[in-house]
């Protein structure tokens, strides 16, 4: 614990230095985007300045290059989840284009009318409205399972609204409202016992947890760059090859084909099948040296810190008067969402950033949780790994001055 | 030209702040609190200005060919950006108000509420004062 070397973190995301409003940056906003340690600064303009050029279908030595070091990330994020291969990892622009493309390929042949997919109450938008799309094209039904009061997933529900018609079964890992953990291996397993494709929505979970999909066994993990120190613009959607195979393509254009002719096209192996276009190049760059990062830190090292600095916020939190936290499962990460008795969430976000304190305030992009808790918003802070004590200590002491205006 | 004076006023009631965010909204909030009790009847849907992250409601009155606003809003610093519309546009004609141009908001370093989402808050203020204006004409 002790070892956790914190100081030369903090160093290393020159972000970190910044004054907000003549105070230190405390950036409590990890849930919305993490910031960006040096070495993926370095790694993505190093890309623009020695080797930028089009991969996979260059000759030349910038091409191979570029397309090396391109690829040297697929094989990174393979290991970092433990897929099975490197056609198993399609990158994207991020979750919410991940399972967009999971909806509209699987909508263009597995689904007929009636049938039943199957989300939850704490979902974000980019995991409501895809489906809901999908499902209005189709004429699909779209279930929801009850999240518990204290925000866990009411197991029981979930088994209840199973039917012979559920097709389909797609769920955050990690809420990013809520914080809560999902015991996603224990849902997956009921889902593969009734032979209903299990979707899994990684985006909180992935810089914060181990991910291991063999060892989950879900048909398909989607997760964000931006969200695990990586660049913005680049996600991955991890699919069981058997299920990928048999997908048609997302998108159609360059790259994603083996041969066109105006009589019909045959389209390229996987994973380039759901690559249509240039992809965003610098970015998968950079998400490798994130990946780095996070390795070489190690992610035991970074949970076992995370955890602690959870334990301390949580307790240092409940010290606020009329301090409400909204998400109070046993198994959650390092995110709060609150209210404070008769302070509008609005006021406390500008009111903190004042201080430079960044935290986020609305409804998180969880609509249907806001209304279930009766709420129309809340603020929340979410930690990272370069987080401290000493600024929950400072975030602490500035609500507890504002309440006391 | 006396909308003009109005506006030069608020800039001058601020410059002491000196552009500290801090007591900048400090005050804001109490510019928000000494407005005239908003009478909770008049909370229902006609009188909500649409487009804020927080709730703002606006009604009115009109006496002679002037009007005078009032306002209310659950978040204290949006209500303090209302009360300050209200002193410039109430006991103006509709003409007055239609020809009132707004300046004073980027001269009292809170430019942060416009040209961004968050500004959609002051700018549908603002257009809430217009369209009661235009409509009673
Ligand atoms: C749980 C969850 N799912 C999906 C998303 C969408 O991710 P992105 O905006 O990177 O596509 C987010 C981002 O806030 C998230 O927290």
């Amino acid at each position: 614990m002790n070892s956790f070397p914190i100081n030369s973190i903090r160093k290393d995301f020159p972000i970190l230095k910044s004054k907000i409003n003549n105070h230190d940056l405390v950036y409590f906003d990890n849930a919305a985007t993490t910031q960006k340690p040096q070495s993926v600064i370095d790694s993505i303009s190093n890309y623009y300045e020695k080797y930028n050029s089009n991969i996979h279908r260059g000759v030349h030595s910038l091409a191979e290059k570029a397309t090396n070091e391109f690829e040297k990330t697929r094989t990174k994020i393979k290991k970092f989840i433990n897929a099975k291969s490197n056609t198993e990892i399609v990158f994207t622009r991020g979750t919410t284009e991940g399972i967009n493309l999971i909806s509209s390929s699987l909508g263009k042949y597995k689904f007929s009318e009636g049938d039943e997919i199957i989300i939850s109450e704490m979902e974000h938008h980019s995991n409501i409205v895809p489906w809901q799309m999908i499902a209005k094209e189709k004429n699909l039904k779209l279930n929801m399972i009850n999240v518990t009061d204290e925000g866990k997933i009411d197991l029981n529900d979930f088994k209840n609204i199973i039917s012979s018609k559920t097709k389909l079964v797609s769920l955050v890992h990690i809420s990013n409202t809520l914080g809560t953990v999902n015991p996603i291996k224990e849902i997956v397993e009921i889902c593969n016992t009734n032979n209903i494709i299990s979707v899994i929505d990684g985006a909180q979970a992935s810089a914060h947890s181990v991910i291991d999909v063999q060892n989950i066994n879900c048909d398909f993990y989607v997760l964000s760059a931006h969200k695990m120190y990586g660049p913005t613009g680049v996600g991955v959607v991890y699919g069981k090859e058997k299920l990928l195979e048999e997908m048609p393509p997302y998108m159609g254009g360059g790259e994603m084909i083996k041969e066109v002719k105006f009589s019909g096209t045959s389209y390229n192996d996987l994973p380039y099948k759901f690559e249509a276009g240039t992809p965003n190049i610098g970015d998968v760059i950079g998400f490798k040296e994130a990946i780095n990062y996070i390795e070489n830190l190690g992610k035991d090292q970074i949970i076992q810190y995370e955890d602690k600095l959870r334990d301390y916020a949580q307790k240092e939190l409940n010290s606020i008067d009329g301090f409400r936290i909204i998400g109070n499962s046993e198994n959650k990460i390092g995110i709060f969402s609150f209210t404070i008795e008769n302070f509008h969430y609005y006021d406390l976000g500008l009111l903190l950033d004042a201080k430079g304190i960044a935290v986020r305030t609305g409804h998180h992009c969880t609509q249907p949780l806001m209304d279930k808790y009766n709420l129309d918003g809340t603020a929340r802070v979410s930690l990272a790994l370069y987080n401290t004590e000493e600024e929950v200590d400072f975030f602490v002491d500035s609500v507890k001055n504002l309440l006391n205006r | 030209m006396k909308e003009m004076s109005i506006q030069k006023e608020i800039i001058d009631d601020f410059k002491v702040l000196d552009g500290d965010l801090e007591m900048t909204l400090n005050y804001l909030m109490e510019l928000g609190e000494k407005l005239d009790v908003f009478n909770e009847k008049d909370k229902k849907e006609e009188n909500i200005v649409k487009g804020c992250q927080s709730k703002v409601w606006l009604t009115y009155k009109k006496s002679e060919d002037k009007l005078f606003f009032s306002g209310d809003s659950n978040t204290a610093i949006t209500k303090g950006l209302l009360s300050l519309l209200i002193r410039i546009f109430s006991g103006k004609s509709c003409k007055e108000i239609l020809d009132t141009k707004l300046f004073f908001i980027g001269d009292i370093g809170l430019n942060r509420f416009i040209g961004t989402q968050r500004s959609n808050g002051l700018e549908s203020m603002e257009n809430k004062f217009r369209i009661i204006a235009l409509s009673n004409k």
